[in-house]
């Protein structure tokens, strides 16, 4: 077993869950099974394989150009004037579980 | 009008010829929903308002004698992972179950400009998590050729609309083969393209480095129509190609006498259902037969996709789906103690099991101590897998593929099991991992006259190439 309920726990704190029991069990079991599957990869030499962030890396678009000039087309001029507009304000706000008109409204932050 | 096998050309030609009218068409449709989808599941929502209004558009055109735009009042449903402004979208999740969405996906933006009438939003794995369709958090979908069986993950719904005659075609999204594996399970045409060639504006997140938007279709005619229509560069996502879109339609009926079409051994071994063998090796026969060249090719790493895939993906889940917190749309708990007590809650009753897996293992995978063994590791043979069909495409200007290891399996098989539900991607998450377009065609059926399904995959912004092979192989006698 690689992964423990402890581990389980910890995780689930980064990510901003909280499993129940049952959950957490079952994770322990489901987490265990995915790894033990993913730890073939261990069996690949990758100490000279360059790391693969996204798929344009891969076919760049100008080849006579380098890195981040590649894809210089992504980015605008800097303008001060004639930029897309937001969404209006009450728009914005109309899915919010809670607002005041103004702000999104939540829990107090500070806690004890 | 008889909504069997009706195609974008034939549906439109109708409204042009008014032999029907676009309203008329939309609410056929709408019947036919009504009637045939309880027993199937393939809807979360109509826009009947949204469709009749772009209809009655299209029919005041016919009125006047104006030219009509390529896809004028062709009825589509699109995946609900797709924002569409004033239309719920839920991405199959309890979490978005009241949102409504304030803008459009560029995608749906683009094939109503060309005149389709969007009927509504389909049933998939929430946040298109899934190969079975019944992640959803809604209800499940049954396969249209066995209400038995799954239609397939994650764009379930998407594939049983167009198998079950409930919209012309449809748009889906494939992370890991969420296009391919559901056309094949349904029989029906699923095109991904290249990373970049299609705009991701308005598609919610899953895994931004694999996520892509495509169609599913009757014919391949039809997804080189929706793809001409949905492609290009898009100044709201900068991941968007700058590059020219080629006419894909003029260019079907170019021949593939003397193509070189690869065969992977590796896509053919061990776990591959017999009768799925044979049929794809019957369909290379067949491409044979057409003068193409079969040339065997080696893609040696592809035993380490699936969990490369799993780990980028999941890596990249967890990032993504940190926005879903309560704070500015979507679910949020009642009556908690504080912002961080809200956060969980709300998560923790939005997601469902699979989302929560993905987004623990994808924080395991970038968390301290882990970070380099797993999410590196998996960059790292991303890039061997990327070069696997690099070398391959030095030699060939295809490589064709089962899509799965097998047909449709049954509602319940493997819904306890998540790793095994992860190797029914096996043949298809490689396509993501190195951004390459893959086609997914019908080519026979099982004992059981279940679909099987081929796919066919070409090199960076080459679909003219795979929607050519796949049209000569459909086309054939």
């Amino acid at each position: 077993m690689k992964v423990t309920d402890k581990d389980v726990t910890y995780v689930a704190d980064l990510a901003n869950l909280e499993l129940s029991e049952d959950e957490r069990s079952r994770m322990v079991r489901d987490l265990n099974s995915i790894l033990g599957h993913v730890d073939s990869l261990s069996a690949l030499d990758t100490a000279d394989v360059p790391p693969m962030a996204q798929v344009s890396d891969r076919y760049g678009l100008d080849d006579s150009k380098q890195g981040s000039a590649r894809f210089a087309y992504a980015s605008r001029e800097d303008i001060h004037e004639g930029l897309r507009k937001s969404l209006p304000h009450d728009v914005a706000l109309a899915n919010a579980p809670d607002s005041d008109g103004k702000f999104f409204k939540v829990p107090k932050v500070i806690e004890k | 009008m008889n909504l069997n096998n009706l195609t974008i050309d034939a549906a439109r030609s109708a409204v042009a010829e008014r032999k029907t009218s676009a309203t008329a068409l939309a609410e056929a449709y709408f019947a036919k929903i009504e009637s045939d989808d309880p027993q199937i599941g393939a809807y979360l929502a109509l826009s009947k308002e949204r469709a009749l209004g772009k209809a009655s558009e299209i029919d005041s055109m016919v009125k006047k004698g104006e030219e009509l735009p390529p896809l004028a009042g062709v009825p589509l449903g699109i995946k609900d992972v797709m924002v569409t402004k004033g239309v719920r979208t839920t991405a199959g999740s309890k979490i978005l179950g009241n949102y409504v969405p304030p803008y459009d996906c560029t995608a749906v933006s683009k094939l109503e400009a060309a005149g389709a009438v969007v009927l509504g939003k389909l049933n998939c794995d929430e946040f298109a998590m899934g190969s079975s369709n019944e992640n959803s958090a809604w209800k499940p979908v049954h396969n249209p050729r066995d209400l038995s069986r799954v239609p397939g993950g994650s764009s379930g719904g998407s594939a049983a609309a167009v198998a079950a005659d409930m919209a012309v075609a449809t748009l889906g999204s494939d992370t890991g083969g969420s296009i391919r594996q559901p056309a094949s399970f349904c029989g029906v045409v699923g095109l991904k393209p290249t990373y970049g060639r299609v705009s991701r504006y308005g598609l919610i997140a899953f895994a931004s480095s694999l996520d892509h938007i495509g169609p599913l279709t009757k014919t391949v005619k039809d997804a080189a129509i929706v793809l001409r229509t949905i492609a290009g560069r898009d100044p709201m996502d900068s991941t968007s190609a700058d590059l020219p879109v080629p006419d894909y339609v003029a260019e079907l009926d170019r021949p593939v006498k003397g193509l070189k079409i690869g065969v992977a051994t590796e896509y053919l071994g061990e776990g591959l259902d017999a009768e799925v063998r044979s049929a794809i090796e019957a369909a290379i026969q067949k491409l044979a037969g057409l003068g193409c060249d079969i040339v065997e090719v080696s893609l040696p790493h592809t035993s380490y996709a699936i969990p490369a895939y799993y780990l980028v993906a999941t890596a990249e889940a967890s990032s993504n789906l940190a926005r879903f917190d309560g704070v500015r749309y979507g679910h949020r708990a009642e009556k908690v103690r504080s912002l961080s007590d809200m956060y969980r809650r709300s998560r923790d009753q939005g997601f469902g099991a699979e989302v929560k897996r993905r987004i623990m293992l994808g924080t395991y995978a970038l968390s301290a101590g882990y970070y380099d063994a797993y999410y590196l590791k998996a960059q790292r043979v991303r890039t061997l897998l990327a070069r696997d069909f690099e070398n391959a495409f030095k030699n060939v200007d295809a490589i064709v593929a089962p899509t799965c290891p097998t047909a449709a399996f049954k509602l319940g098989e493997k819904v306890d099991d998540p790793l095994a539900m992860y190797l029914a991607d096996i043949y298809t998450v490689t396509a993501n991992l190195a951004g390459i377009p893959g086609i997914s065609i019908p080519v026979g059926h099982t004992k059981e006259k279940l679909p099987i399904g081929m796919q066919i995959f070409g090199k960076h912004f080459a679909e003219s190439t795979i929607l050519r092979v796949a049209h000569a192989y459909e086309t054939a006698a």
